[in-house]
Formats: C-alpha cells, structure tokens, sequence
C-alpha cells in the first residue's frame, strides 16, 4: 500500500511488530485514526467515572465504599495515561476535552445507561469492565508505543475492578430474594448495552479494515465481541444469573455460544445523542470543567509569580 | 462512664470524623477541577475513610456484641454521631472544600501526633499509620491555601469567604467533656489545648503566606460533641444510609 520511501518503511515496522514511536514517521491517517481512537478510550475513562459516582455516597459498607472509590479513582488515572498518550501525537488536553464538550468527539455509548440501583455497580464492574478488558488486552499489542504501554497499565488495574464487579454481583446472588432481584434486573439492562461496546459488525465497521492492516486493532469486534459472551455466559451460570436473550445457546460445531442480534437502531440511536443520560453526562463534564475554571487560573497565575 | 463506654464515645469521634470529611470528599469524586486534583481529593477521601473504618472498628469491638463498623456507620442517627461541625458542611466550592480540608487536617495531624503516644495500643497503633496521611493532607491543602490567596483576584476573594464562612466551626473540634479529660489523664487520649496551640500556630502561619485574614470576633456554634448538629447532617446521612436501612439484615 505505501509507495514512498518513508510509507514502506512505516508499514515494514508494523510488518515486523516493531512499535511506531512519537516521534517516528507516520501517515497522517495513522496519526488522525489514533487521535479519534485514544481520546475516545480517554473520554470513556472520564466520563464513565459519573455513573459509578452516583453509587459512591450510596454505597451499602464502608468496605464497598472504599472499594468504590479507589475504582472510580482509578479511570481518572486511566483517563489521564490516556490523554497523555493523545498529547504525544500533538494535540493537547484542553483541545481534547473541548471536543468532548462540544460532541466533536464520542465516547463509549454504555456510560449513556443510567446506574439505577447499587446492583448496577456490580453489572458494570462485572460486564462493563469485562467488555473493555477483551478490546485491551487485544490492546496491548497495538501498534502505537504509547497507547500499547498505557493498556499495559491499564489492564491490570481493569481485571482487579472485573473481579469486584463480579464479586458485588456473587454477594447478591447469595442474598435475600430482594438482592438477586436487583442483581438479575441490573444483568438484565446491561447485557445488550455491553455487548454493543464492541461497536458494529465486521461488515458494518467503517474504521476497522484500515486499523487492522495498521494494527491499531488487532482483532474484529465480531471476534472480541464472541470471546466476551463465551466468558460472561460460563461466569453467569455460576452465579445463577440469565441473560435477556431467547436465542443464546451454545454451539457444539463453532465452539461458541450463538446469541441474538443486536438492536442496532437502539445503539445508533444512543450514539447520536438520544441516550438515557448522554445530556447529563456532558453537562456534569462540563459544569466541572467550568466551576473549575477558575482554580485554574488561579494555579497558572501563582505559578507564573513565583 | 465506665473506661470502655469513654474509650467507645471517643473512638466514634475520631471515626465519625474522618468518615463525615472523607464523605463529603467523596462527593467531589468525578468533578474535580482538573484530572490531577480529582485523583489527589479521592485520594484524600480514601484515606479518611480508611482511618474511619479503623476507629469504628475498634468502636465496635468496645461495643460488642453484634455490633461492626457498618452497623455504626449506618444504623445511628443524626443525634448520635459525634463528628465535629466542621466536618459536615457542604462542599461549597473548591475554596470552601480545600478550607475546610485544610483547618481539618491541621488538627487531624496534630491530635494523631499527640495519640502516637497514646497509652492504648490501638489507638496509639491507629494514629502512627494515619499521621503519615495526614501530613500529606496538611502539605496538599497548605500549597493550596497559598496558590489560591496568591493566585488570581477571584481566588483570593473566595478563599477569604471561604474562611470567613467556616471559621465559626473551628471551636468545636477542640471541644471535650469530662469522659474524655479523664481518658487524657489517664494518657489515652490526647490534650486538645495542646492540639489547639499548635493548631492555631500553623494555621496563623499559613494563612499569613496565603495573604488571608483570620477573622476576628467570630460567634463559636458548638455541640457536635452532645449530637447537636447542622441541618446538612441529616441529608447527608439520608443519602448515605440509605441502602441498609432499605433492606435491612442484608449482606452487600
């Protein structure tokens, strides 16, 4: 595909597994494509931070309280690795989070699900996290240095919140008939919505083909997306959760577990703005982004004096 | 008052303490001004809860009985928790928080530097591991009081309501009663005239760097100690007690 010089090289490094650097030649689609992709990942991180939130003050002991919090604590970390990682293909933060602000930039559609009961904190940890884990551990072998390195870290601290999502979720299903209720109900609203987070269809994707042959992904949604309902079945029966899914049943000649389609209609819908909470999650970021302002300034202005 | 009940009673201050503070930090979790400072005040609430959990959980082993640290958090009511005035206020903002935050960790660092020496085991064991927190607390909060009375026109002007609003909450964290005088002689618990001296030391050092004024001849509101509290108590409580109250004898 490259035809000049510095092109051929660029593709042989990632023939070759060889991470592209900073300050590495690269196509400016390549660069494009990653800034879309990475400010994404850290918009989800920021902005995933407020539906957990909610729960923080509500948390049932003082131990989930803890534990809520040093979670919600860690995407903030995930969010700013993250953006640095955006800054080293030059753009700056302000700039990013303006993007965000004005909807120029998405991020990842769950976080437009409301958190509804303390149960949610467990589905989310349990599925939501489980969802992201399978595109970044894939993400750890993609092809920009920065970005793979800051999955690295990631990763790790993103299994320890899958098993306290899940462990939330195994306190409740050994609980009162109330608590699996709630436990079932919250599987039950976040499964489709998770399954979504894998994006569209190989067939449907429009950014996938040229991310794959560059490395930026490094396996289809369709592929990441059946390796997670494989896992989340298997964990779910042994919590005796169900899934809101008639067509779900495993497939002794794939391997695999068949599930149903995907209400896509729902996710372009929330994509586009009409989810249950798209507004007020931009208007939380940016209400802190604006109260914010002027500790800002006043931070800038002490350290230009001194 | 037997010597346990005194111990319990001042334990539940100590913990209703940290844990009201590092509640209402908490709250901030998520819309912080900047990433860095979001992180640092979640940071900060970790902590104090941290040092909550320990004290209730002594508390709930003077108690006995059933009793833990979750049925003392959740399950007392507005009257019974004992944490200082001070602790409780809404955040405000970012000036008010930080305000607040920093008078707190003040005394918080001086009153575990005291209990280091504490005659009873745990407390003295509690106070040696949080002292370490709370001199970063004291340290993030100091660079603060000083980069927003020095920063911008705007800064200094809050700051300086910020202390003026709350300084009338500061009294009450010194307060004591005569359990609690008979556990200092007893060398369990520590010397608030001493923690106060010191106190007012630093924080007139401070605040002369930060180009802030103390007010002068503020009314002193008391009675945390006897369960008399603000209004912002009760709601805060509401919301977070909530879920056991709902579904009681469960297990989270």
């Amino acid at each position: 595909m490259g035809e000049s010089k510095e092109e051929l090289a660029f593709q042989e490094k990632i023939d070759n597994d060889i991470k592209i650097e900073p300050k590495d030649w690269m196509p400016d689609e390549y660069r494009q494509m990653l800034i879309r992709q990475v400010s994404q990942h850290a918009h989800s991180e920021i902005v995933g931070m407020l539906p957990e939130g909610n729960w923080i003050t509500r948390a049932p002991s003082l131990r989930r309280k803890v534990g809520l919090l040093a979670k919600v604590q860690d995407e903030a970390g995930h969010g700013l690795y993250l953006y640095s990682a955006t800054e080293s293909l030059g753009i700056d933060r302000i700039k990013l989070i303006q993007q965000l602000h004005n909807g120029e930039s998405k991020y990842s559609n769950i976080f437009n699900y409301p958190t509804l009961t303390w149960a949610d904190i467990g589905a989310i940890g349990w599925l939501v996290d489980g969802a992201a884990i399978m595109n970044q551990v894939s993400l750890q072998r993609t092809s920009y240095g920065p970005y793979s390195r800051a999955m690295v870290r990631i990763c790790k601290e993103e299994s320890f919140h899958q098993r306290q999502g899940y462990e939330i979720m195994t306190a409740l299903s050994n609980g009162t008939d109330k608590q699996k209720a709630m436990a079932q109900d919250a599987t039950n609203r976040f499964w489709w919505p998770s399954l979504m987070m894998f994006g569209p269809s190989d067939k449907d994707s429009i950014h996938s083909s040229k991310s794959m042959i560059w490395k930026i992904k490094r396996e289809s949604n369709d592929e990441l997306r059946q390796q997670f309902v494989d896992r989340a079945i298997a964990q779910g029966e042994l919590i005796g959760m169900t899934f809101p899914d008639p067509d779900l049943k495993w497939n002794e000649e794939t391997g695999h577990y068949d599930f149903g389609e995907i209400d896509w209609a729902e996710f372009k819908n929330v994509i586009n703005g009409n989810g249950p909470c798209n507004k007020e999650r931009i208007r939380a970021r940016v209400k802190a982004d604006v109260d914010g302002k002027w500790v800002r300034d006043a931070a800038l202005a002490y350290a230009n004096n001194v | 008052m037997s010597q346990n009940d005194s111990l319990y009673s001042y334990c539940l201050r100590l913990g209703d303490n940290s844990l009201i503070l590092g509640h209402r930090l908490s709250e901030w979790c998520g819309h912080g001004p900047f990433l860095e400072e979001d992180i640092a005040l979640t940071n900060i609430a970790l902590d104090l809860v941290g040092q909550s959990r320990m004290f209730l959980q002594y508390a709930a082993e003077l108690k006995g009985g059933d009793s833990t640290e979750d049925s003392l958090a959740y399950l007392r009511e507005e009257r019974e928790y004992l944490n200082a005035l001070l602790s409780e206020q809404p955040n405000g903002d970012f000036a008010v928080t930080n305000s607040k935050n920093y008078l707190f960790s003040v005394f918080n660092y001086h009153l575990y530097s005291e209990l280091s020496n504490s005659k009873d085991e745990k407390i003295k064991a509690i106070a040696e591991k949080s002292i370490k927190e709370v001199a970063y607390h004291v340290r993030h909060c100091g660079k603060w009081m000083v980069r927003l009375g020095k920063g911008t026109e705007e800064s200094h002007q809050r700051l300086q309501d910020a202390v003026n609003d709350i300084w009338m909450y500061t009294d009450d964290m010194f307060e004591s009663d005569e359990n609690t005088d008979l556990l200092v002689e007893q060398g369990m618990a520590a010397n608030l005239n001493k923690v106060r001296s010191n106190w007012l030391k630093d924080v007139t050092e401070q605040l002369k760097e930060a180009t802030i004024d103390i007010p002068t001849d503020t009314w002193m509101m008391k009675g945390s100690l006897q369960g008399k509290h603000s209004e912002h108590l009760g709601f805060l409580l509401a919301e977070m007690q909530t879920i056991p109250r709902t579904f009681p004898n469960s297990e989270w």
